[in-house]
């Protein structure tokens, strides 16, 4: 992989004429979780896909740009809400579909320390259809481990999850995920405290940086300064919405 | 189970059917009964035989020779903006012309052989194998496409190994269609010109008011419908489940 550079969006986006989010600016640090969180339909997961480089039915005026000024979109790896795991393909193959969609030849060792790194060596020859819903998003997180890219976005991946394997793939998640710039995209003001490096709160009016807990993300779940984070963030979600 | 209830439904269906001749004391070549289609079967076992062994062939190799084309025009379809513009209309038109009215012309054309009852059987399933193979293709779940842009995957890998599995479902349900209309198309390339065939059959002898032969050669033709839905059914349960 090569080193996490640092990202900048800047600019405003409209549908149809009609203003999604005015001017903003919102930097992801090398190497760190930005949590970018807010209610539905403020616009961040279009800022997740202009970054990946992907459809958002809004026109987007102004740059996205990496501090070592390569290109942006061949470097991310992306992690949506849905799985996006292939019905017909085994968990071995879903893992590597990315070489296969390039047509290169995949790096089996790397594959196969990937799923036993996610604890999935016994399920490598099953169909997506026999797992658990956290088995299967351990699946996408070895997928978007394979990839090995230096920027990761994050579409609520976790959000589809019961409360304990959702923390549990948290954890994973931030442990697998060190020194990579990534972007979480959310709307539960508990992730984002435990996960969060950086905390932005995305509203109508903009964005608010937050101050994030002192602890080392992954935070603990019962650790009080990440549950006050929490209530905080709610509380400006919740006044900025009124 | 099922078995049984297939049982149930056929004898409570040749009930009915006997009811109806003792009830009426139709004569027979209007109306003849179960026993005497039975019996009349039986006695022309061979010959009927014989026709649906052609009929059988003209299915066969007209639903083989529609779904490559279905499968490939739906591919160049969801391949090219250009060939939607230029063959969809065509392909709804070839839709909407009366097959019966096509039958003649392509007996001129191919003679009354095997092939103008194939180009029958494809003619009637092409549209079914590749509308539902299209909006298969064009139906892929976004999510899948996203995932593939942000691996720099080319259209031609998108296509074969997201569009096309995803769409193979779709395809199956096309074929079971198709399955249950081919020896539609048969059969009636069969009454517009031929010496053979289970259709072939059926309107010699109503021509010779022998309606109980008529009958056991529209039953074999029956079943014979059955057996090959079932069959495609099968062979395509995998193409289908694969989605699930």
């Amino acid at each position: 992989m090569t080193p996490a550079p640092d990202l900048t969006v800047s600019g405003s986006a409209s549908i149809n004429g009609a203003p999604l989010f005015a001017p903003l600016t919102l930097t992801l640090a090398a190497g760190q979780w930005t949590c970018l969180l807010g209610g539905s339909g403020v616009g961040k997961t279009t800022i997740l896909r202009l970054i990946a480089g992907l459809d958002t039915g809004a026109e987007f005026t102004g740059e996205i740009t990496a501090n070592d000024r390569q290109p942006v979109h061949e470097r991310v790896a992306y992690m949506a809400q849905d799985d996006l795991l292939l019905p017909w393909a085994t968990v071995a193959q879903n893992v590597s579909l990315g070489a296969r969609l390039r047509g290169e030849k995949p790096d089996l060792k790397r594959r196969d320390r990937l799923i036993e790194r996610m604890r999935l060596e016994d399920h490598l020859t099953k169909k997506p259809a026999e797992l658990s819903g956290g088995q299967r998003q351990r699946v996408a997180l070895a997928r978007t481990l394979m990839e090995d890219r230096p920027i990761v976005l994050l579409d609520e991946p976790f959000s589809a999850l019961d409360a304990r394997t959702r923390a549990d793939m948290q954890d994973l998640a931030a442990e697998a995920l060190q020194d990579r710039t990534v972007l979480l995209v959310t709307h539960d003001p508990g992730e984002a405290a435990r996960l969060g490096q950086s905390i932005v709160v995305m509203t109508r009016h903009g964005l608010t940086p937050c101050s994030p807990p002192r602890a080392i993300a992954p935070r603990k779940v019962d650790d009080l300064e990440t549950l006050e984070t929490q209530g905080a963030l709610l509380r400006l979600l919740r006044e900025e919405a009124a | 189970m099922k078995v049984l209830s297939a049982i149930a439904a056929t004898v409570f269906a040749l009930a009915i059917w006997q009811g109806i001749v003792s009830l009426t004391g139709l004569p027979k070549f209007i109306l003849p009964g179960p026993a005497l289609v039975a019996e009349t079967w039986w006695q022309n076992r061979w010959i009927i035989a014989e026709h649906t062994w052609v009929t059988a062939v003209e299915v066969v190799v007209g639903l083989a020779c529609g779904t490559v084309l279905g499968v490939l025009t739906a591919l160049q379809l969801a391949n090219s903006r250009v060939a939607r513009v230029l063959v969809q209309p065509m392909l709804v038109f070839t839709q909407a012309l009366p097959v019966f009215a096509l039958a003649p012309l392509l007996t001129l054309w191919l003679g009354y052989g095997l092939w103008s009852k194939v180009a029958m059987a494809v003619l009637i399933i092409y549209f079914p194998i590749t509308s539902s193979f299209f909006d298969g293709l064009m139906r892929t779940p976004a999510g899948y496409l996203d995932l593939a842009r942000t691996m720099q995957a080319s259209p031609r890998s998108v296509l074969w190994h997201i569009r096309i599995p995803a769409a193979l479902p779709s395809l199956a349900s096309g074929m079971r269609l198709a399955a249950v209309y081919a020896p539609i198309g048969a059969v009636i390339g069969e009454w517009v010109g031929s010496s053979q065939g289970l259709g072939y059959l059926m309107l010699l002898a109503n021509g010779r008011a022998k309606t109980d032969l008529m009958f056991a050669a529209m039953l074999t033709l029956g079943v014979f419908s059955i057996l090959l839905h079932l069959i495609v059914r099968r062979a395509t349960a995998h193409m289908a489940g694969e989605m699930r």
